[in-house]
């Protein structure tokens, strides 16, 4: 206990001159990492909002898709890059989260020995693997051993071992946290174990499992890679995710890019180039609905301080 | 010992123990306790059961503690309990299996490919045509790991330096805003970090190039003609793209520097640097090494931002090592290559194998320095 109220006697006694002049130099260069950290965040954000929102608020670009127009013809919207988006990343999420809850239940609650450890390093493996990879083993299965045609449900599968390793590793962090007392009281009054995962366990641990959930969809929902090479683009609404190109917010950014022109400025709306107008304001929705979802998991894990 | 149609019947008792345990352990003689667990040979301790309503107050505690044990020891397992045991394992074998199937799958598609290949497979070509591929891994793994290698020359002292900031510098209220901050940068898609820096930075990233030219004498730095779109710039956005996930183990392990070497910094007078250089640095020196290999296994498999950044050198420009060339990686190669994919997948799938490898070994070295670590700890 003495130790702790140490430090504040001895800064009196602080070197002089050299050390002194030191540890003033460290003091400001690591202020200056941070603020050096934020120049991109707030730059990128500034262009991502000035650029975007005109798009944005442009009638119809929540309500419509583009259609038949080119990057030369007004109006439309990208209310199809939304549909697939949500679509895919939705699929994504049921599959992945049943998967990933009970890897998770498995790893803290009954796993021990070889295959514990096993499976704990194939999620640090699969929590490294590039987005590109995860989408050539898909198109490596389905496209040439199953002839698959391109669609929406290809790009979720891939986006699902993404999404699996995040969702466990939360959970995981979340269940150790669960007190052990709970446990043992449940089995104490003959609760069978699974019973008590289930009914005692879990529910303790839920606003931290949603939290995990809504973090994967976050990671996967502005993914392009798949994309790329699992489905195509289409400026028409498709509900569809099992048939048919479908069109993903990152799609849509990714088709304005082609049409940008020589010179990547923003045109404004005298020009007959849209494809600016569009980009930024697609991205400016894809970022939005990151975001919401990042806001609404730390909501969820505020009311998460009944766990711990 | 418990037979599954008590179990259902069990919600009621225990708040009858609830209610009345702390005169129960005041009553009861201290001697008895140890007793309890070896009566757990016979069936009272069990709540639920009718037994149990009947012992009184006074013998409820300790049965409780001596039930738990007797359920674990009784060697009985449930039929509910194998189903879920089964499933669970079930899913963890799904994840070992889907992993190994990602190697099988891509060694499968890869092997023939690179047995076609016409040129060497060690070269820097590329030149994929409809059934004919004359192929080499070196050009894009060079500009894969120099991409990166800028990348972690830029995020890595800087990272070192914001989780310095947030656990030894910013006053208590400040870490948590800075936090979020730097999980901001973590939470845009890298598709809008790759429009960002075609459009925006790399225009602003010229002067610098221009000035780097001067340095002269190194063929890293020698003028390729392309001011923007070179793998220079690709860099710097890859830096911005893995800050926070280096931050965010620097922070984590300088967090938990003990509290005795930090004190003992102190005590022997140290200023605040020179105890970060004592205690904090060569405890976390581990966790960010490690840290940054996971941004590394990041950076190396970042497809989109690199691929709308990059210029593609025309085929007969031929190899350099300059950062101020344009170029390709692993990824944006098979990205690019999207298009005419399904006319030759082959050799695509083989850089991306290689790929695979390669961001496992690194994440891998990772996950060594990181667990070695646990033990220490």
């Amino acid at each position: 206990m003495t130790a702790v109220s140490a430090p504040s006697t001895l800064t009196a006694s602080r070197g002089r001159g050299m050390r002194k002049f030191k540890n003033n130099l460290a003091a400001v260069l690591v202020t200056l990492a941070f603020l050096i950290a934020l120049v991109p965040l707030v730059w990128l954000l500034y262009t991502v909002i000035g650029k975007g929102i005109r798009g944005l608020t442009r009638n119809g670009f929540l309500t419509q898709d583009l259609g038949v127009r080119t990057f030369q013809d007004a109006g439309g919207g990208v209310v199809h890059g939304i549909i697939g988006t949500l679509e895919q990343v939705a699929v994504t999420t049921v599959i992945a989260v049943p998967i990933a809850l009970l890897v998770a239940v498995y790893l803290v609650e009954y796993g021990h020995g070889w295959l514990a450890r096993a499976t704990t390093f194939m999620v640090d493996v699969l929590t490294g693997i590039p987005s590109i990879v995860a989408a050539l083993f898909i198109y490596a299965i389905f496209f040439v051993h199953f002839g698959a045609q391109f669609a929406g449900i290809w790009v979720s599968l891939a986006l699902l071992m993404l999404m699996i390793p995040v969702v466990v590793r939360t959970t995981e962090e979340m269940l150790k946290l669960v007190p052990n007392e709970l446990r043992e009281a449940s089995y104490a009054l003959g609760v069978p174990k699974w019973k008590t995962v289930l009914r005692i366990v879990l529910p303790t641990a839920f606003t931290g499992i949603v939290t995990g959930v809504v973090l994967g969809i976050a990671r996967v929902a502005g993914e392009t890679a798949p994309l790329l090479i699992l489905d195509k683009y289409t400026t028409h609404t498709n509900w569809n995710p099992f048939t048919g190109y479908q069109a993903a917010l990152p799609l849509v950014i990714k088709d304005q890019v082609s049409n940008l022109g020589s010179s990547f400025s923003f045109t404004g709306g005298t020009a007959t180039n849209f494809a600016p107008e569009r980009m930024w304001g697609a991205a400016l929705t894809l970022i939005i609905l990151v975001m919401l979802l990042n806001l609404i998991a730390r909501l969820i894990g505020r009311f998460n301080k009944i766990a711990d | 010992m418990t037979d599954r149609g008590s179990v259902d019947e069990r919600p009621k008792p225990p708040e009858q123990p609830a209610s009345t345990p702390p005169e129960a352990v005041v009553d009861r003689p201290l001697g008895d306790d140890p007793a309890a667990p070896s009566s757990g040979m016979e069936p009272p301790p069990v709540i639920g059961s009718a037994q149990a309503q009947g012992i009184s107050t006074l013998d409820d505690t300790p049965p409780v503690l001596g039930a738990g044990s007797a359920t674990a020891g009784a060697g009985r397992v449930r039929i509910g309990d194998r189903i879920f045991n089964l499933m669970t394992a079930g899913s963890g074998v799904f994840v070992i299996v889907l992993v190994a199937l990602v190697g099988v799958f891509l060694v499968i598609q890869a092997v023939p490919a690179i047995k076609n290949d016409t040129g060497n497979f060690f070269g820097h070509q590329w030149a994929i045509g409809n059934g004919t591929a004359d192929f080499g891994i070196s050009g894009l793994l060079w500009a894969t790991v120099i991409a990166s290698v800028i990348a972690m020359v830029l995020a890595v002292p800087i990272s070192i330096g914001i989780a310095l900031f947030m656990t030894q510098y910013a006053p208590k209220r400040l870490v948590a805003p800075v936090g979020y901050v730097i999980d901001l940068l973590a939470a845009i898609p890298s598709i809008i970090y790759g429009i960002w820096g075609v459009t925006i930075l790399s225009k602003y990233l010229e002067p610098v190039q221009r000035v780097l030219y001067h340095l002269g004498g190194f063929a890293i730095f020698k003028d390729q003609g392309f001011l923007t779109g070179s793998i220079f710039d690709g860099g710097i956005v890859l830096a911005i793209m893995i800050l926070p996930i280096v931050t965010a183990i620097a922070r984590d392990v300088y967090a938990r520097t003990p509290r005795q070497n930090v004190e003992a910094a102190w005590a022997l007078g140290a200023t605040r640097w020179e105890m970060i250089r004592l205690a904090v640095l060569p405890y976390g020196r581990a966790g960010v090494v490690s840290g940054s290999m996971l941004g590394l296994g990041r950076a190396l498999g970042e497809t989109i931002a690199i691929t709308l950044i990059l210029a593609v050198p025309s085929q007969q420009s031929g190899f350099t090592f300059s950062i101020f060339n344009g170029g390709a990686t692993f990824a944006s190669q098979i990205a690019n290559a999207s298009g005419e994919f399904q006319n030759n997948p082959g050799p695509y799938i083989a850089a991306g194998l290689v790929l695979f490898v390669l961001t496992f070994v690194v994440n891998a070295i990772a996950r060594v320095i990181v667990n070695r670590r646990k033990d220490f700890a």
